[in-house]
């Protein structure tokens, strides 16, 4: 068969930069923003308080106001875990369907543009949405540390901070996908939004319980070994994490820890032969921390990319007419 | 003979083992107006998206302006203006920021797009809502903004589906009239509808659909020749005490004579309208109207289906 002739990016500009105005100005956005805001200040807030009193003695100050919880407030990247996903969600799942409940759809089509254009278009200005956001709330976090904690932000921890902005857009990007291949795969936007919600909660809250059950199945505990105090058996503990790992939400937590926690050496089980001569609690360099989680980033992305190319394959074979 | 814009050959479309289309030919040229015909459902859209490479065809070649629509999409779409059935716009923006947003799809550049934008909006009569919100606009209105949207565009080949259905007769009219002014332009029209009488005032010619084929096509006189089989109506109104249908019946060339409500109705096989005024003078009636009697689409299509219903 002939190719089809034509570039697949022609009309893409137009369609990110409405896609973009129209995520910005929807009171959606508007409302998601203020929530994250909200709640991010509170767990800053509360972060600062306690953190004015370790200022001179912690050499990662600043990460600390990304990481520190004091009940009944988590963290700010809790308050992230659990809101850039729905933000993501937001922004998503009604992008494919509303042009056909609008009958928009075969208009926009009947344009010389391919499929590839719109659905790109849509999915980068939605993660163009998310990246403005996060980078806002980023930057009005360590503005407001500098203000209240006096100290500057030294490179390991911008870089480290800059990391963690980068894993959070992927997150983010990877539920942005599932909630578009949801909106491509559904033609009412509410069963979309739902779908996706449901796949959200199935990963980050039922998944971690399925696993363990799962694991304990697998390799039931020994009547020895509990007798003895000791924990579960190497083997289930390996395969329990491989499996969670299955969810965004584990590979985007591990991330995270080890971008925020520079003292973290491991992700899995550690046995103490391998601590031997090592400076219990010392930091990790930055490119380090790196390498440790260079699997999960690599997960995150890829996941979004198989994502991505699940909607465009059931986008291109959907009949236009409605 | 003008420029051929679209010929399409052997056109198939199956959903499963159902055939949607089958087998259909159309050749549209420069500044002509073609209407599709026929009732849902019977293949017209699904032609209609073919044509514009938005769904493959099972079988079949299209060429539209010496493109083919699967393999040169973006050149077809170039070239050929859609207004799909009911139409949608984005209610968040205004008419003219709709059209901006399709301009800017269809790659025109900005000063081109609009100008463009405001002429035709002038020429569909928007100009005075063009920076209002969508939601303002009511459903004759959108109507004529996609075909605003058309114009924009500047195609050889506009594609029309359903434009007048749910107007009323006065926005219908207008739309009509724009769509003559598009053949004025030597666009090449192609019209579907299933309101016969609407569409029959302004196309060259039409094709008629049934179950996924065209049945019948040409030029309406030709149609009705075809249909009636070469059969020549005339009416007459008449005065006086006489057996007009008998009378009538008697003469040569007359196949049949009815009357109804005080009109005669006379079908024959040539024009016999010297002689029926004869006829009726000379028995004494008054003749106050003798009128040679155009087939409408409505009623071409109306004997043409029932005689189908009565083979089949």
């Amino acid at each position: 068969m002939a190719r089809r002739s034509g570039s697949p990016f022609i009309g893409f500009g137009a369609v990110f930069v409405k896609e973009l105005a129209d995520h910005l100005g929807s009171s959606r956005m508007f409302v998601l923003e203020w929530l994250v805001l909200l709640t991010g200040i509170g767990a800053v807030y509360t972060a600062i308080s306690d953190l004015k009193t370790t200022t001179a003695s912690d050499p990662f100050v600043f990460l600390r106001l990304f990481t520190h919880a004091r009940d009944p407030l988590p963290s700010f990247i809790a308050v992230l875990a659990f809101l850039v996903p729905l933000m993501a969600i937001g922004l998503g799942f009604d992008a494919i369907n509303s042009e056909f409940n609008r009958r928009t759809m075969s208009r926009i089509l009947a344009q010389p543009i391919y499929r590839d254009a719109l659905l790109l278009g849509k999915f980068l200005a939605g993660l163009a949405t998310l990246a403005i956001a996060l980078v806002m709330l980023w930057l009005l976090v360590v503005g407001f540390g500098l203000i209240t904690l006096g100290v500057p932000p030294s490179g390991a921890e911008v870089s480290r901070g800059i990391g963690f902005l980068v894993v959070a857009l992927f997150y983010g990007g990877l539920w942005l996908t599932v909630a578009i291949l949801c909106s491509v795969l559904f033609r009412s936007a509410a069963t979309s939004a739902l779908v996706a919600l449901g796949l959200w909660l199935l990963a980050t809250v039922l998944w971690p319980l399925i696993v363990q059950f799962a694991a304990n199945a697998i390799y039931p505990p020994n009547a020895v070994t509990l007798l003895l105090g000791g924990g579960p058996s190497l083997g289930q503990v390996e395969l329990q994490q491989t499996l969670s790992r299955v969810s965004p939400s584990t590979l985007f937590d591990e991330s995270v820890l080890a971008l925020l926690h520079p003292a973290t050496r491991a992700l899995g089980p550690v046995f103490m032969s391998q601590l031997e001569g090592s400076v219990m609690g010392a930091p990790l360099p930055f490119g380090q921390s790196l390498l440790l989680i260079w699997p999960q980033a690599t997960g995150l992305v890829a996941g979004t990319i198989i994502v991505f190319v699940f909607a465009y394959i059931a986008f291109q074979r959907q009949e236009v007419r409605a | 003979m003008s420029e051929v814009v679209l010929s399409a050959k052997g056109l198939s479309k199956w959903y499963g083992p159902i055939a949607a289309v089958s087998g259909v030919d159309l050749e549209l040229h420069r500044g002509e107006i073609l209407g599709m015909l026929g009732p849902n459902g019977a293949g017209k859209t699904t032609t209609i998206l073919m044509l514009l490479g938005l769904t493959e065809p099972s079988s079949g070649t299209i060429d539209v302006g010496g493109f083919d629509p699967i393999r040169a999409p973006l050149e077809v779409k170039r070239r050929v203006g859609y207004l799909p059935d009911s139409v949608g716009f984005y209610d968040n923006l205004t008419a003219r920021q709709n059209l901006r947003y399709t301009a800017r799809l269809a790659g025109l550049p900005r000063e081109q797009a609009e100008a463009g934008i405001s002429a035709a909006l002038k020429r569909v009569g928007l100009d005075e809502v063009a920076d209002r919100g969508m939601r303002t606009l009511s459903h004759g209105m959108r109507q004529r903004l996609g075909l605003a949207e058309v114009l924009m565009k500047g195609v050889e080949l506009a594609v029309l589906d359903e434009p007048t259905s749910g107007l009323d007769p006065q926005a219908s009219f207008d739309l009509l009239d724009t769509i003559r002014g598009l053949k004025a332009d030597g666009t090449a029209v192609l019209l579907s509808s299933h309101l016969l009488d609407r569409v029959q005032a302004v196309c060259d010619r039409v094709a008629l659909f049934h179950r996924g084929k065209i049945v019948l096509e040409g030029t309406v006189p030709d149609l009705a020749r075809r249909v009636f089989g070469g059969v020549y109506i005339f009416e007459l109104d008449l005065e006086g005490d006489v057996d007009a249908p008998s009378l009538f019946a008697a003469l040569p060339g007359v196949r049949q004579a009815t009357a109804a409500d005080g009109t005669v109705r006379v079908l024959a096989d040539r024009d016999v309208r010297a002689e029926l005024a004869r006829a009726a003078v000379a028995a004494g009636a008054a003749l106050h109207r003798l009128v040679s009697v155009e087939p409408s689409l409505d009623a071409i299509y109306r004997h043409y289906f029932e005689g189908r219903h009565g083979t089949a």
